[in-house]
C-alpha cells in the first residue's frame, strides 16, 4: 500500500517556501514530472509525504525506496513567457524530490 | 379482438420506410482492440481464481455509487459547518470517512478552497485523473487533449469558454494532478443563499463547481418559476 499522506519513509529534502527548481533532463520511460515545468524555478507550497516512486512502479516493481512529494507552485509567468493574464496566476504540480533541486 | 395496436404499428406493416431503432444495441459494433483485451484479461483473472465476477460487478457498483451528488453534500455541510470545512482542507480523507465516505487508497485527496481572492481548477496533463472516488466517472471533455493541455497554458481563456469570467483581481490556481493526489475545488457559497437548507445548497453545486470550471449560481425567482 501507498505510504499515507503525512508519513516520511526518510525525512524530507525541501520544506514550504524553500526556493527550488525542476532539472531540465529528459527521463526514459515513465515520469510523472510534466515537461513544461522542466528547467523552471518554483517555491514548494506543499510537502505531501512520502508514496512510491512511480518510475519504478511503472515496471512492475515494488516502487521503493519511496520518494517525498512536493506540491510546487509556480507562476505562470515563469512558465510560460508569454503568459498574458494575471500576475498573481499561479499553477502548482506534485513533483517528487528527485526532480527537484535547490535554486541557486 | 386483441387490443395490442402499438405492437402492430410497430411491425412497421404498410410501412416503407423502417425507423431506425432508438437506440443502438450496445453490442451493434465489432469490438475494438482495448474491449478484446479486457474481456481476456478479465477471464484469464477469473479463471486463474484471482478475482470471482462476483468482486468485479461490486467494483463495478461501488463507481457507480460515487457521483456528483456526493460531492455536492460534501460541499453543501463545508458551507454549513466552519469546523467542517476547516478539517475538510487539513485531512480530506478524514472528512469525508466522517460523512460515510471511503475514497480507498489508490489516492490520497486534497481540497482546494476558492476565496474572493483565488479561483482553483483541476487538470491532470499527463493522463487525466480525477476524483472518482468522490464524483464518480469523470466528463468526456476532462479526458479531451484540448481541455489537459489548454487549462495549464491560457486557464482564463478556458474558463471563459466554460463562461467563468474572472477579473483580475483574482489569481488562477491550476491545479496539475501530476501524481497520488486528487484534488477537489470547494467552491465560494453564493451569498444569495443565506439561511438555506444542506439540501438546498447542495442542489446547486454541479461537478464542475468541484473542477474549478463553472461557480455555483442561485436561480432567479422568474426562472425558478419558468422551470417550475
Amino acid at each position: 500500500m501507498v505510504s499515507a499522506a503525512g508519513s516520511f519513509s526518510r525525512p524530507p529534502r525541501f520544506k514550504p517556501g524553500d526556493r527550488v527548481s525542476v532539472p531540465a533532463r529528459a527521463a526514459l520511460g515513465h515520469c510523472r514530472t510534466p515537461w513544461y515545468v522542466r528547467g523552471k524555478p518554483g517555491v514548494v507550497a506543499a510537502v505531501h509525504g512520502s508514496f512510491r516512486d512511480p518510475e519504478r512502479l511503472a515496471y512492475h516493481r515494488p516502487g521503493l525506496p519511496a520518494q517525498v512529494l512536493y506540491k510546487v507552485r509556480f507562476r505562470q509567468l515563469d512558465v510560460w513567457p508569454s503568459y498574458l493574464a494575471g500576475q498573481a496566476d499561479h499553477i502548482e504540480v506534485d513533483i517528487y524530490e528527485p526532480w527537484l533541486e535547490p535554486q541557486p | 379482438m386483441h387490443d395490442d395496436d402499438d405492437h402492430h404499428h410497430h411491425h412497421h406493416a404498410g410501412h416503407d420506410h423502417p425507423h431506425p431503432p432508438a437506440q443502438k444495441d450496445h453490442d451493434a459494433a465489432p469490438m475494438g482492440a482495448y474491449e478484446v483485451l479486457e474481456e481476456a484479461v478479465r477471464s484469464l483473472l477469473i479463471e486463474k481464481g484471482i478475482l470471482t465476477s462476483g468482486e468485479i460487478a461490486a467494483a463495478v457498483d461501488l463507481m457507480d455509487s460515487r457521483s456528483p451528488a456526493l460531492g455536492a453534500k460534501v460541499v453543501a455541510r463545508a458551507w454549513v459547518d466552519a469546523a467542517f470545512k476547516k478539517r475538510l482542507i487539513k485531512d480530506t480523507r478524514a472528512a469525508l470517512l466522517e460523512l460515510g465516505i471511503d475514497i480507498g487508497t489508490i489516492a490520497e485527496f486534497s481540497t482546494v478552497e476558492n476565496t474572493p481572492q483565488v479561483h482553483n481548477v483541476i487538470v491532470c496533463t499527463l493522463c487525466s485523473c480525477y476524483p472518482k472516488m468522490l464524483l464518480g466517472i469523470p466528463p468526456a471533455w476532462y479526458k479531451s487533449l484540448a481541455y489537459r493541455s489548454r487549462t495549464v497554458v491560457d486557464p482564463r481563456g478556458v474558463l471563459a469558454e466554460f463562461g467563468v469570467e474572472l477579473g483580475r483581481e483574482v489569481a488562477v490556481r491550476v491545479h496539475d494532478s501530476t501524481a497520488d493526489l486528487r484534488y477537489i475545488v470547494l467552491p465560494m457559497r453564493p451569498k444569495a443563499t443565506r439561511g438555506w437548507s444542506e439540501d438546498q445548497l447542495a442542489a446547486i453545486v454541479t461537478r464542475d463547481c468541484m473542477i474549478g470550471t463553472a461557480l455555483p449560481t442561485v436561480p432567479s425567482r422568474p426562472a425558478r418559476r419558468a422551470a417550475r
